[in-house]
């Protein structure tokens, strides 16, 4: 892993993380696409909400010309790990294009790793021979240089998306890959970092991605270990130990394997009271006692928001307590969500609405079905 | 009114609530020193039923409606309180003990000095909060409650 | 003739406070105390003191206390007075040692142990009394298939479920080793409770069929008052493959403490020593408890959830993962601690796993096999207090059974002595005289009254972790540190040490 570590404190991985963070999020439902600044801009003005100690992005629709592919961003240590992942990439996939990522010199960034990024797709023998579908194919692909080569790290693994993070404030890192610029997304996902007791890590800062999905996230669960212990029965492994990382296992689990809806997601990571679920509709009592009784060890308690991001859309959900803020608002096909109302009003003073959702109450904005 | 009630399931005939009866009688501020003077105190409380019988029976002043110790009291020391509950005036009474002959229970009883008759009055009369009786029963046999 | 003994306890009687009530005479089944006419005083024989504290709680006066007696034999740190007396007490009968309760000898308490985590600043603890917080928890297997109807909308396809108001419940106690009004007593407070009670071995008292949504009953390798209308009654059955106090043994329930009652209950001859075999007869390998476990299931119409209860020994792990795999909805494990009416005292004293241990190596096999969510885990076996559940439960517990907490709010002492069939409290006995002192509208109270008050205290340590919900609680070991632990029990535990990082 890297070892970019200042002072012999542990990184990510070796302890468990905590961080107060802020989240923001900006899609345009109509399919349209737009660069990287205003979701800078968002996340720069809840400055004080971050440390300096890591931000990151999620663009979403951003290479149309792989879309096709997966996109992975990658952080070596040096060449010696590049290399070795190159040859393990080349024994598993064929690479369509690769090159090291563009970035821009910032004072503020410093102990910048090497970080490339590869268009790529499994080949088709070794997936056969594997016997599981491409999706976990490409996961457990992941997840074993990550493991297994000391020195490289997939930060991004998805389709026609991707995941800019490291050590700095949010909107120099943003600055740092360029996003203002180079890229063209009909939906973006921000984080700004305030970790309580790391250094920071380039491959600890968020958004988490996995496949298609990302996840920032601002809170510290309590149920951490109840929810990691329960997930790893069913082959993930929280290397990390942030909340993020297994929020994300929680969701792709319920999501992939499960196939619930986010709606019956939102019922089981954040369900209602009992006391709640017993004053709702005969039928939403049958589906959500039927969801925590199946579910119980996924429920995450203590304060969160977090953002999810996936193919098509974003969903925001609190804690059902509601114990971190979280404000959404609209402006014709634009969607915002923001740790702080701010975040929205800065890029966007004139709102058709906005409102700060319940906690339990998942917001999701998905691209228009007819574009 | 209310008046204290025996459940025979629950009565183990342990008699404390005898003992505990004559120290409420007693004024004494300690139950501890009834020591060597329990020959001074009758208990308005009794227990029915031999040591090593099964059942026991814990009785006490019924405060009858038609109360036959109030009619039979020749110097009018027994009466009825405005809540029904029998009194005794003992300034009254003469010790005739033709109470003590009609009452059915046999809750009416000659006093330690057997000059005149005794008998409970839901220890309204020694300046306790409830019945002592009810109070200490370990096992809930003894209840004070307003009952049809 | 017989060596003599010498009494462990003496009766002391302030004589300046003994008023001579012979209240201790009245309630004392030993016949200790008595009036001695020549001397006009009480005296007391204390070789026959059990120190059951009958006499000591009813003494209005306080005039009695019981103290250990200071007669010693000749001091030796490696014969103890006990372990000789034990030695005299053999050769004079040529029997096995019988003792009651759990075993009472100095070995770790692993909860005592532990430490619980707390919120502070990075995260906002919970205050109970103002938000709300839940202890409700399901117990049954949690790997239902995702289905839906032909609207898309999501089909239950769970087993059945048991549903606890609060994650404690009272362990197996059969009657016959205990008395009829103890067990109206747990069955009332677990039906107020919303928790459920265990019949044990000694089938369901005809009375109580009333109190079926909330019983428990059990099947064990006596089979005593097992029959269709039994298993119909509960909500829940137990197979009980062992027990904590005494694993790898059956079931002795002496012949004074079968009444004309426990013996129709029971369908047993009346008066006669009711003996459960070791194993179950027919069940001598994991395929055969599968076969009983779909037999009570075919039953009961696949209705209500069995649960398989077993003694924490040296494999536990991989028992329960057999177990699970066979079927069953829940897994009990009841600790070297856990109570008995009656048990051999070297079985009781010396075999088993304590409870925190074999809680913790159970969960974690589960999880590596994949299979944790195919069964619920229920740990018995000396729970102490709210913090040995909140402690359970984090360790990986779905819920706790109580059972000697639940007799010491009836009244019960620890006198271990239930199996002379003469409690004074009322408890483990069946003699009319003995079973009235304890009187159910009391018993059930107290019950209610414990569990009300652990489930308090369960919330306010969750609010403190910044959990309002028990299910955040399961298994979350993180939120639990190691005290004066060494490095095997450390890692048995799956704990770190106080002191180290998250």
């Amino acid at each position: 892993m890297f070892k970019s570590n200042l002072n012999n404190a542990p990184l990510e991985g070796e302890v468990r993380v905590l961080s107060g963070c802020a989240v923001s999020a900006i899609i345009d439902r109509s399919g349209k696409t737009m660069t990287g600044e205003n979701i800078i801009r968002s996340i720069a003005t809840m400055h004080d909400r971050s440390n300096g100690l890591g931000g990151g992005f999620a663009g979403y629709g951003i290479y149309p010309d792989y879309k096709d592919y997966y996109a992975f961003h990658l952080f070596y240590n040096d060449f010696q790990s590049r290399k070795e992942t190159e040859d393990f990439l080349n024994k598993h996939f064929e690479i369509v294009y690769s090159s090291e990522m563009k970035t821009r010199k910032i004072k503020s960034i410093t102990n910048v790793p090497i970080i490339y990024r590869y268009f790529l797709y499994p080949l088709s023998k070794k997936l056969n021979n594997s016997l599981m579908d491409e999706e976990q194919y490409v996961v457990k692909c992941v997840n074993r240089i990550n493991a297994e080569i000391d020195g490289a790290f997939v930060f991004s693994s998805g389709k026609n998306m991707g995941i800019f993070k490291g050590v700095g404030y949010p909107e120099d890192i943003g600055k740092f890959y360029l996003l203002d610029e180079e890229y063209r997304g009909y939906a973006w996902t921000a984080h700004g970092r305030y970790p309580t007791n790391t250094p920071g890590w380039w491959g600890g800062a968020h958004p988490f991605g996995l496949l298609d999905y990302s996840v920032v996230h601002n809170g510290e669960i309590s149920s951490y270990d109840a929810n990691r212990r329960y997930i790893e029965m069913f082959g993930y492994k929280c290397s990390l130990q942030t909340d993020t990382e297994v929020i994300t296992y929680i969701i792709d689990y319920l999501i992939r394997v499960k196939k619930l809806t986010l709606q019956e997601i939102a019922k089981v990571i954040s369900a209602s009271f009992w006391s709640t679920i017993e004053e709702k509709s005969e039928e939403e009592k049958r589906e959500e006692t039927f969801l925590r009784k199946a579910f119980p060890s996924l429920l995450i308690n203590g304060p969160f928001s977090i953002i999810f991001g996936f193919k098509g859309g974003i969903m925001a959900l609190n804690d059902r307590l509601k114990l971190r803020s979280m404000v959404c608002a609209e402006k014709g096909d634009l969607a915002y969500i923001s740790s702080e109302e701010c975040g929205i009003r800065v890029i966007e003073p004139d709102l058709d609405k906005i409102f700060a959702p319940a906690g339990g109450q998942p917001v999701i904005y998905t691209l228009r079905e007819d574009e | 009114m209310k008046r204290i009630y025996v459940n025979e399931n629950c009565c183990l005939g342990c008699k404390l609530c005898e003992y505990e009866c004559m120290f409420a009688g007693s004024g004494l501020d300690e139950m501890f020193k009834l020591k060597g003077k329990l020959d001074r105190y009758v208990p308005k409380i009794k227990v029915e039923g031999d040591d090593g019988v099964d059942v026991h029976f814990a009785v006490n002043c019924r405060h009858c409606t038609n109360a036959i110790c109030v009619q039979s009291c020749i110097a009018g020391a027994l009466s009825k309180s405005d809540d029904g509950m029998v009194v005794i005036d003992k300034n009254k009474c003469v010790g005739c003990f033709t109470c003590v002959l009609v009452c059915p229970f046999g809750a009416i009883m000659p006093d330690a000095s057997g000059k005149a008759a005794q008998k409970c009055m839901l220890c309204t009369d020694n300046g306790r909060d409830m019945p002592t009786c009810v109070k200490y029963c370990p096992n809930g046999a003894i209840v004070f409650e307003e009952r049809d | 003739m017989d060596t003599f003994i010498p009494n462990e306890y003496e009766v002391v009687r302030n004589a300046e406070y003994c008023i001579g009530c012979r209240v201790c005479e009245r309630q004392c089944a030993n016949s200790v105390h008595k009036f001695d006419n020549d001397l006009g005083k009480m005296i007391a024989d204390s070789s026959k003191c059990v120190n059951c504290h009958r006499c000591v709680c009813l003494c209005h006066t306080h005039a009695i206390k019981i103290v250990k007696s200071d007669d010693v034999y000749r001091v030796n740190a490696n014969w103890s007075m006990q372990t000789m007396n034990e030695v005299y007490r053999q050769a004079n009968s040529g029997g096995v040692l019988l003792s009651s309760m759990g075993n009472p000898n100095d070995y770790p308490k692993y909860f005592d142990k532990i430490l619980v985590n707390a919120s502070q600043v990075t995260n906002p603890s919970i205050d109970p009394l103002r938000e709300p917080m839940e202890t409700c928890v399901y117990l049954g297997k949690k790997d239902a298939e995702i289905k839906r109807d032909n609207q898309g909308r999501l089909i239950d396809t769970l087993a059945p479920q048991l549903k606890l108001n609060m994650p404690i419940m009272f362990s197996a106690m059969s009657y016959g080793s205990i008395s009829y009004n103890a067990h109206e007593s747990l069955a009332r407070a677990a039906e107020e409770l919303g928790i459920f009670y265990n019949t044990g071995e000694g089938g369901l008292h005809k009375d109580f069929y009333k109190y079926g949504n909330n019983t428990i009953v059990q099947v064990a390798s006596g089979r005593f008052g097992v029959h269709a209308d039994y298993l119909a009654a509960a909500a829940a059955i137990e197979i009980k493959m062992g027990q904590g106090a005494k694993p790898g043994i059956g079931g002795h329930l002496p012949g004074i403490k079968i009444s004309d009652d426990v013996s129709k209950t029971r369908m047993i001859p009346k008066g006669v020593d009711a003996i459960s075999p070791a194993p179950h007869h027919d069940i001598y390998s994991i395929e055969d408890l599968r076969q009983l476990i779909y037999t009570l299931k075919e039953a009961t119409d696949y209705r209500k959830p069995i649960i398989v209860k077993i003694a924490a020994v040296h494999n536990v792990a991989a028992i329960a993962s057999g177990v699970a795999r066979s079927g069953a909805d829940i897994i009990a494990i009841d600790g070297f601690r856990g109570g008995t009416g009656a048990a051999p005292t070297r079985i009781r004293d010396n075999v088993g796993i304590p409870i925190e241990l074999a809680l913790a190596r159970v969960d974690e096999r589960l999880r590596q096999e994949g299979i944790r969510d195919s069964v619920s885990v229920v740990v018995a076996g000396s729970i102490h207090s709210s913090a040995d559940v909140v402690k359970a439960i984090a360790l990986g517990a779905d819920a706790c059974y109580i059972g000697t907490a639940a007799l010491l709010a009836l009244g019960c002492h620890l006198c271990r002595s239930c199996h002379t069939g003469k409690c004074n409290w009322g408890i483990a006995t069946q003699r009319p005289d003995l079973v009235k002192r304890l009187n159910p509208d009391i018993g059930y109270k107290r019950l209610v009254n414990l569990i009300t008050a652990w489930n308090h205290e369960i919330k306010e340590m969750m609010g403190g972790m910044g959990l309002n919900s028990i299910e955040a609680l399961r298994g979350n070991r993180l939120m639990l540190r190691g005290v004066g632990l060494n490095d095997a029990e450390l890692k048995v535990l799956g704990i770190r040490h106080a002191g180290e990082d998250m």
